[in-house]
């Protein structure tokens, strides 16, 4: 296993081709499997991976920097478009940081919605996930299955908000709009008809030999590794380690519903996937026991301001968004606009550990592993 | 000694303008082949463009969708207008491709497949085109060659991807070469022929399809015939999650369509051996007494059921791709070296010992060109075929891979926290 | 010398079957089979002659716009880092020998099963002896690490 410390560059591995006389491959940009427009480049001895590098970039747009300059209700919109994926935990990620700023307090009706929402857009950002991970890996027929539940889910959202993907979901105070008429109903008979499905997926997969010979025992990475390297979300759980931001810090409601944080032993692929999946069928859990317990009222702060203005100082805030804990730090200079906003990805973060995780393995397990770690390209460049 | 003579239906040679102006041995040996060529290679081909589209429907149905509906009723006129579209699509050369080599590899492949069509006995009588008394050899030759076509695309071509596809799809199509021609051994034994019409015969005259006196060999024969196929679970070298489209990357428009109509011709052509050798060909049990043999009603009828046969196993392949994930490299060297080879070599002593023992207790007895078997006997063959040689051929690769890495997993176990809840 | 006659003369000894002895429109003295291959090779020169000219029908069909970028080699967008030929794993070569000893095995084995059953005992004695000597090949390149892959 390589060393973490042991950082290599992509020109320090063309440069060193003629030297050792193994294969640089260039993986990406324009390549099927590489989740958007990430570029590895592969060093190969036949087909065996001996180092590895990202090259990142291809989709930066400059989100941070756009931030510096829109009002606080402006920016918003643009963390739909970080992670284009899960915009709806991404979007509550940053409402909750100005509410934080602020101080407002948000009416339990709307915290219930959130969380409902919140874990809808974990369950399409997981079947995503579930629909790649198996087609680079070959079975494409779990990638359409997915796909049919995501649908019902894009449809539920598309009622809520009037898009699909890239839905501006929350507001800073609470929610723009009550949930329409039928939403409960709509909802209630998808979770009705959830586990069946997940059972499909699984009668494709867990027992499958050629599904376990291609993620058991590849890409392991040790609870101790993925600390270091700041691992968080499912691969971190994966690897044994029970850290969920929902349990740790609670925010919204969640600490008045009942959930348990799967994690895994080996902190390998197959763990991964598996955590995963049960995380799926909790994510189901807290949304039922939402609807049930969802109070009337109203769903916007009465003292949400008009202009937002947080008070000068450096405020943090993070939570469990599909792919692990994201975070906005903002520092505040008292105008309307933020005066430095970071954005901490869990993707970003969560490909670090690639390298550490692909050598020594052959080139089809690069796939498996880029799979297994569930990256947003848009995310990472931000 | 029987000598393969070709001939013509009697109702061809009578054909007033043939009868009177050409010489029979002309008629037999050019002018009634090149009817049939002509006529093989029109249901061949449209037979392959309509395999494309049934693939592609039956993946819809296995995916919950609808598939392609648009161009004409019910999408059949999907092919022709694939076909089209390839014709005039633009056909690239690689600037640093090697023009002579990437212009000749396709056309190779192709032709590789075609050829084999020659000697499959696709029905009773004059329904094959040449009964050649080396035919499996020469399929096993001719196809064998097909992999060179593949190499020196991948090659010529001067890009990695297609270079690894090219590597990946040699070394799988020479390794499972080997398990698939040990596999046939087997049923050779009770054929005792290898021209593929008289294989027919010989399990019409036993009253047999072979797949009962060789299962394992059947199993080994279809396992190693997709992966020489580089159909899915063995994709390998065209997986398009690593290597984008392998050894054709650099292909397109009608070159590419060659590699395509290989690949399905190949297919085609693993499907009719399996059929041939192990399923009977064109014998149907009781079809010889539904109608007269030989009459022309009757070979139609053959070429009826070894397509129906045919058509059942390339569902098969359909379906496996649908719905298995795929090997990885390794693994898959590994299932041709260490579990199949070994299988077939088994297969073939177990047989041997087998068919020794029923020889001396008096069970079957060899009539020049062809075994007579007595009813003791075909119980005797089948069951040990199913009851000794299956099992004791999965206990020997049990034994011999017991420490293999990929194939011996531990035991998957639920996720901790689901197993506090099942202890509690 | 070929002789042609009106008849039509059944094959001596056809295999029993209930299709019908082939019957031919002549009686061959000293026919070569080599002829049987005459359809094949009316098949080889069709086969070769569709995949040239459907390419020559699409050369007058199709458009044609090159320019570097398209005609370059692909590698996912980037300008390709070195040449494709370079050395590659020897396993591959492995892989090609082992494959020649076996294949080689193989077709060797093709003759002697078909006339197994008139071998009898001999036969299985001798392919034990033959099979035997194979797998210690085998079981030495195994040992050797000649079938392992990472």
């Amino acid at each position: 296993m390589a060393d973490i410390t042991d950082i290599t560059d992509i020109t320090d591995i063309i440069e060193q081709e003629n030297e050792s006389n193994e294969m640089i491959l260039s993986m990406g940009p324009q390549h099927p499997s590489t989740h958007g427009v990430l570029r590895v480049v592969l060093k190969l001895d036949g087909e065996i991976v001996t180092d590895l590098d990202c090259d990142i970039g291809y989709l930066h747009r400059g989100v941070e920097k756009i931030c510096e300059h829109r009002n606080y209700q402006m920016i918003a919109p643009y963390f739909d478009r970080t992670d284009y994926i899960a915009a709806v935990s991404n979007g509550l990620c940053y409402v909750e940081t100005i509410e934080k700023a602020l101080n407002l307090e948000i009416p339990l009706r709307a915290q219930y919605l959130r969380v409902i929402l919140v874990e809808l857009n974990r369950l399409s950002s997981h079947l995503l996930w579930l629909a790649t991970h198996a087609l680079d890996i070959g079975a494409v027929t779990v990638f359409l299955w997915a796909f049919r539940e995501r649908e019902e889910i894009l449809k539920i959202f598309e009622n809520f908000f009037g898009a699909r993907l890239t839905c501006h979901a929350f507001r800073i105070g609470g929610m723009t709009y009550d949930a329409y008429d039928g939403f409960q109903a709509q909802v209630k008979s998808f979770c009705d008809r959830f586990p069946k499905c997940l059972e499909d997926y699984e009668t494709l997969l867990n027992t499958n030999r050629i599904w376990l010979s291609r993620t058991v025992g590849i890409g392991i990475i040790s609870s101790d590794d993925a600390i270091n390297i700041g691992l968080t979300g499912p691969p971190l759980r994966g690897s044994g380690v029970e850290w969920d931001i929902r349990k740790a810090h609670p925010y919204e409601c969640y600490s008045d519903l009942e959930f348990d944080i799967p994690y895994g032993e080996n902190g390998d692929t197959y763990d991964r996937y598996l955590v995963r999946m049960e995380e799926m069928r909790q994510s189901r859990r807290i949304i039922l026991q939402a609807l049930e317990k969802l109070p009337d009222g109203e769903v916007m702060a009465p003292k949400a301001p008009k202009t937002v203005k947080p008070p000068i100082g450096e405020y943090y805030h993070s939570i469990e968004s599909p792919k692990g804990e994201l975070g906005i730090y903002l520092v505040s200079d008292g105008s309307a606009q933020p005066a430095r906003l970071r954005i901490r990805p869990p993707s970003f973060v969560n490909l670090q550990a690639l390298r550490q995780m692909a050598i020594g393995h052959l080139v089809a397990d690069v796939v498996a592993i880029i799979g297994t770690l569930d990256i947003v390209l848009g995310e990472i460049d931000r | 000694m029987y000598i393969y003579l070709l001939s013509a239906p009697i109702w061809f040679s009578k054909l007033p303008i043939l009868k009177d102006y050409l010489d029979p041995m002309v008629l037999d040996y050019l002018v009634w082949p090149l009817v049939q060529i002509g006529l093989l290679l029109f249901v061949v081909l449209t037979l392959i463009a309509y395999l494309t589209l049934a693939e592609r429907k039956i993946s819809a149905w296995i995916q919950v969708r609808i598939g392609p509906n648009r161009v004409g009723p019910q999408g059949l006129l999907q092919p022709l207008a694939d076909g089209i579209k390839l014709l005039i699509k633009e056909d690239l050369i690689p600037l640093k491709a090697d023009k002579g080599i990437f212009i000749v590899a396709p056309i190779i492949a192709m032709v590789a497949a075609l050829v084999s069509l020659a000697v499959i006995p696709w029905g009773a009588a004059w329904a094959t085109i040449s009964n050649i008394d080396v035919g499996l050899l020469f399929i096993l030759a001719v196809s064998s060659f097909g992999v060179l076509g593949i190499i020196l695309g991948g090659w010529a071509s001067n890009s990695k991807y297609a270079l690894l596809g090219a590597l990946r799809s040699a070394a799988q199509m020479v390794s499972y070469e080997v398990p698939m021609g040990l596999a046939l051994i087997g049923a050779l034994m009770f054929t005792k022929t290898l021209a593929l019409q008289d294989m027919v015969i010989n399990q019409e005259n036993l009253h047999i399809w072979n797949v009962l006196f060789q299962p394992l060999g059947f199993l080994i024969y279809l396992i190693s015939g997709i992966a020489e196929t580089n159909r899915a679970p063995f994709d390998l070298p065209e997986a398009e999650s690593e290597l984008v489209a392998g050894y054709h990357t650099e292909y397109s428009g009608f070159r590419f369509s060659l590699f395509f109509i290989a690949e399905y011709a190949s297919m085609l052509i693993i499907s009719a051996i399996a059929v041939t050798v192990f399923l009977g060909g064109w014998y149907l049990p009781g079809l010889s007494y539904i109608l007269i043999p030989g009459s022309t009603l009757f070979v139609l009828a053959s070429i009826g059921v070894f397509a129906f046969k045919t058509l059942v196993l390339l569902y098969v392949f359909f379906w496996l791709r649908w719905s298995l994930p795929r090997y990885r490299y390794d693994q898959l060297m590994e299932l041709a070296w260490k579990w199949m080879i070994p299988a077939s070599l088994a297969n073939i002593l177990l047989t041997a010992t087998i068919l020794v023992i029923a020889k001396e207790f008096g069970l079957i007895e060899s009539q020049g060109n062809f075994l007579s078997i007595s009813t003791a006997g075909y119980i005797f063959l089948i069951g040990t075929a199913f009851i000794i040689t299956v099992p004791l051929t999965w206990i020997i690769l049990g034994q011999i891979n017991a420490r293999s890495r990929d194939f011996n997993l531990r035991e998957v176990e639920p996720l901790p926290m689901n197993r506090a809840k099942k202890n509690s | 010398m070929i002789f042609f006659l009106q008849e039509q003369i059944p094959l001596p000894n056809p295999p029993i079957s209930s299709a019908p002895p082939v019957q031919v429109n002549a009686i061959l003295t000293d026919i070569n089979p080599i002829v049987n291959y005459l359809p094949i090779l009316l098949l080889l020169i069709i086969a070769i002659s569709f995949p040239v000219v459907a390419l020559n029908i699409s050369s007058f069909l199709r458009r044609t716009v090159f320019d570097q970028a398209k005609l370059s080699a692909y590698e996912c967008g980037n300008d390709p880092v070195g040449d494709a030929r370079e050395r590659y794993s020897v396993r591959y070569y492995i892989i090609a020998m082992l494959f020649l000893i076996f294949d080689v095995e193989t077709v060797f084995l093709f003759p002697w099963a078909i006339i197994y059953d008139q071998l009898a005992i001999f036969g299985l004695i001798e392919i034990f002896i033959f099979i035997g000597i194979l797998i210690v090949g085998y079981y030495y390149a195994w040992r050797k690490g000649a079938l392992e892959w990472v």
